[in-house]
């Protein structure tokens, strides 16, 4: 009785927690598929896949993201090199320092990233002017600032994930192989190198993640080469259009179809081990087949559930054609449109005569603020409104509205489209 | 070239910061020899390995291998092959490029390297393994392996640090021999590290006892055994009763102890310290419990110790009896079993004998921990 009270909590929690996690994910994904201009998940207009082809059609955003990679790979190379140095300096350094040591490397990721940014801009701005070199010297390039800027605290991540391995590693390898006639770079290269391969590579992943999704530091040494997430930004302070959840969509799909591939990859490993220790070669030689791949491992089968759906959901996309659907909502839209303007106009013309007579009573001293008109803004900055019609403004402000937008505070004001067809 | 090559330690001292490693170590070991390092832990073994290996700059004092100086020179370029405490095999690699990881420093091709290789697990008869990784074997095979890979690279000096301790008692044993034979077919210069008399003794041409940093004892194992230096080289190796007490009367090469506890008895002096034990002195006597007889009733002298039997054991070999002479002194005696029959003594006093020359006596001094 109380231990499956018990366990109810603890399926509730469960169930709040991953909502809590992946709501918003899955929110923001759903509405990639809704033609509404505004990126909202009801009402549900249409079926539409134009998100994705507008956000293929933005060169900024393409912009952004070979940006991004340049300097995701660039942010790789530095700070898992680094990393790899600073890890190694930890093993060999005077045991004495090594707290101290270790406190200095870890520093930078406890320093906010903006600070990191504006002193990468102001040291290497710095050191540009000393050699004498102009602004367009490969010194202030965005690429290089950004890279040299996000290593920063990036390599101290690749750091602390070297360490954890590197702390395994017998040191007597290394001495086995010198003892063996190898110089010093052949055991590095030979036995240390390869030991590290699976944090190496860890660490790279860490670090192309953490690039890729930085803007505290980014936004200050950019210059010429804005990455995804500044391009983001910008566009943000636009407006927002579902061509962005398309874009979340696409990484949110990208990242659970690589770490289902990872599990997959670890889980058949797994499985291969096993088999080995109680297998001959021959006998495993036979039993890796394709088939077997699947033998036991989840991973792998959703893997290909993921492959399979990712093929049907584009096969559809290129036939479907959602613009019969559009053009309703896009009619049905227009006659809510001229029905609520129609009932706008009726209240202001109620509300100027309802003022009228209040002026006429008092001996109208005060000037009378400007009614606001069909601005793309609809009516909410303007005082009037905000006093007399709280309900409106508290519309506008909540993204899962179940109540038509177009009878938002805000208006269309996100909707490219209506804009237009306001101006 | 016949002889192999000797590697001697003059006036060796590895220090720590304060603390000393190994201290004054004089050795002469000879091209060819299976020498083996004998001593407890912590002793200093590993140490001495590492400095001829090339891992440690001597604080004081000279390595040299084949008569050169070793300073400066560093492990890949000296002509010795380290088999590790831990064996160290490369995890990532299969066995047979672990085995031939000194060729492919060289620049050896593959095929070479997998003839060699198999040539070399012919060698240590684990023949068509080496597509294996070194997890995949057992304790004793990655022991061969180990060996594989060190005789792969050709060295003039093989050194073994406590190599078979890992492995169970009946694998040691059968690994003693085989490692005897191994280097008597390569006929280079083995030296070898254990705490293990037993390994020290039957593998050994030459011993070093080593106590804490020191060695007390070079010789071979006959002699370690019937000849001892100290009290620490006569307890640490085999077994041993130490009967403590004072030199009472030289008499050429034998001595006359007044025990503490067992009367006076009579003993050899040990070779190294004939001629410089004098009356008075502090003094140690060590009586193997296979010395010891039971004697008739009744017989006294100078080489009779009457005790009372505590418990009896039988292991095979040997009957031991654990007795108790005067003043509560613990005797061990080991009686050999040749089919004789055996009456229990257990709760009797019985009169003890030895020869004289089976008993050797020492100057005082620090006993092996037990
Ligand atoms: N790098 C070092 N720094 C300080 N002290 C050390 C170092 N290496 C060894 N020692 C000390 O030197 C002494 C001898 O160590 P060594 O490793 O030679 O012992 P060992 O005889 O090989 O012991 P074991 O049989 O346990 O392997 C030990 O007391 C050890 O603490
Ligand atoms: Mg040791």
């Amino acid at each position: 009785m109380n231990n499956s009270f018990l366990r109810i909590s603890i399926w509730v929690y469960l169930a709040i927690f991953f909502l809590y996690l992946l709501g918003p994910l899955v929110i923001m994904s759903i509405t990639a598929f809704n033609s509404s201009g505004f990126p909202r998940m009801s009402p549900w207009e249409c079926l539409t896949f134009q998100w994705f082809g507008e956000l293929f059609q933005d060169q900024r955003i393409l912009n952004g993201i070979k940006n991004s990679l340049i300097i995701g790979l660039g942010t790789v190379v530095l700070s898992v090199a680094m990393g790899l140095a600073g890890a190694l300096m930890l093993t060999q350094i005077w045991p004495k320092l090594r707290a101290t040591y270790y406190t200095i490397i870890i520093a930078p990721i406890l320093i906010p990233g903006v600070v990191l940014g504006i002193s990468t801009l102001v040291f290497w701005d710095r050191i540009n002017r000393m050699l004498g070199l102009g602004a367009d010297s490969f010194l202030s390039n965005g690429i290089f600032l950004t890279v040299i800027g996000q290593s920063t605290f990036i390599a101290s991540y690749c750091m602390l994930v070297l360490v954890a391995r590197l702390q395994r590693y017998d040191i007597a390898l290394t001495e086995a192989a010198l003892d063996l006639g190898a110089s010093h770079a052949q055991a590095f290269r030979k036995i240390l190198l390869p030991f590290m391969r699976p944090a190496i590579a860890s660490a790279a992943v860490l670090a192309f993640l953490a690039s890729f999704e930085n803007y505290n530091t980014t936004t200050f040494t950019f210059g010429e080469y804005p990455t995804l997430t500044i391009e983001l930004a910008q566009k943000v302070r636009y407006g927002i259009t579902p061509a962005i959840s398309a874009l979340a969509f696409i990484i949110v799909a990208l990242t659970v179809f690589f770490a289902l591939l990872n599990e997959a990859k670890l889980k058949r490993q797994k499985l291969v081990a096993a088999a080995r220790k109680n297998a001959t070669v021959e006998e495993l030689a036979g039993k890796i087949k394709l088939p077997s791949f699947f033998a036991g491992n989840a991973a792998a089968v959703l893997v290909v559930v993921f492959a399979i759906a990712t093929i049907t959901v584009v096969g559809t996309a290129t036939a479907y054609d959602p613009g019969q659907c559009i053009a309703d909502v896009r009619e049905q839209k227009q006659l809510e449109a001229e029905q609520r303007i129609q009932q706008l106009r009726e209240q202001r013309e109620e509300r100027r005569k309802q003022r009228e007579a209040e002026e006429a009573e008092q001996g109208g001293a005060q000037s009378t603020p400007k009614p606001s008109n069909n601005s793309g803004f609809g009516n909410v900055f303007a005082p009037n409104s905000l006093g007399g019609d709280e309900s409106e403004s508290d519309d506008g402000s909540s993204e899962a509205d179940p109540a038509p937008s177009n009878n938002s505070g805000f208006g269309n004001v996100f909707d490219p489209n209506s804009l237009q067809n306001d101006d | 070239m016949s002889a192999g090559v000797g590697v001697d330690l003059e006036k060796l001292w590895i220090r720590f910061g304060d603390f000393v490693a190994v201290r004054d170590a004089n050795v002469n070991i000879n091209g060819g020899d299976f020498f083996s390092f004998l001593g407890p832990s912590g002793c200093g073994k590993t140490t001495i390995l590492r400095a001829v290996s090339g891992f440690l700059e001597p604080s004081e004092g000279k390595v040299l291998i084949g008569g050169n100086d070793m300073r400066g020179i560093g492990p890949n370029k000296r002509p010795t092959a380290l088999i590790f405490q831990n064996l160290a095999l490369f995890p990532l690699m299969k066995v047979w490029e672990n085995i031939t990881f000194s060729m492919e420093i060289k620049g050896a091709s593959a095929a070479e390297r997998r003839k060699r290789a198999d040539e070399l697990l012919d060698m240590i008869a684990l023949p068509g393994q080496g597509d294996k990784l070194p997890s995949e074997l057992s304790g004793g095979q990655r022991q061969r392996v180990a060996i594989a890979r060190a005789l792969c690279a050709e060295p003039d000096v093989l050194l073994l640090d406590e190599p078979l301790s890992a492995l169970d008692l009946k694998l040691r044993q059968h690994m003693r021999t085989e490692l005897r034979e191994i280097q008597q077919r390569v006929g280079i210069t083995f030296i070898y590290i254990t705490h293990d008399q037993g390994e020290a003794l039957t593998m050994s041409d030459n011993i070093a006892v080593m106590r804490a940093g020191v060695i007390d004892q070079i010789a071979d194992g006959k002699t370690i055994y019937n000849d001892p230096n100290t009290a620490f080289a006569a307890s640490f190796v085999g077994e041993n009763n130490v009967f403590r007490g004072k030199v009472k009367q030289v008499m050429g090469n034998e001595a006359l102890i007044a025990t503490n506890r067992s009367g006076d008895l009579v003993a050899r002096i040990s070779t190294a310290n004939q001629g410089k034990m004098k009356e008075g002195d502090d003094a140690m006597m060590f009586v193997r419990p296979e010395a010891f007889a039971i004697a008739p009733d009744g017989a006294s002298g100078d080489h009779f110790v009457t005790a009372r039997v505590n418990h009896e054991e039988f292991e095979g070999n040997v009957f031991n009896i654990f007795t108790e002479g005067e003043g509560g002194k613990e005797i061990k005696v080991s009686i050999p079993n040749h089919g004789q029959s055996f009456e229990d003594h257990t709760g009797q006093n019985i009169t003890l004998e030895y020869e004289t020359h089976n008993a050797v006596v020492v100057p005082a001094g620090e006993l092996a921990a037990e």
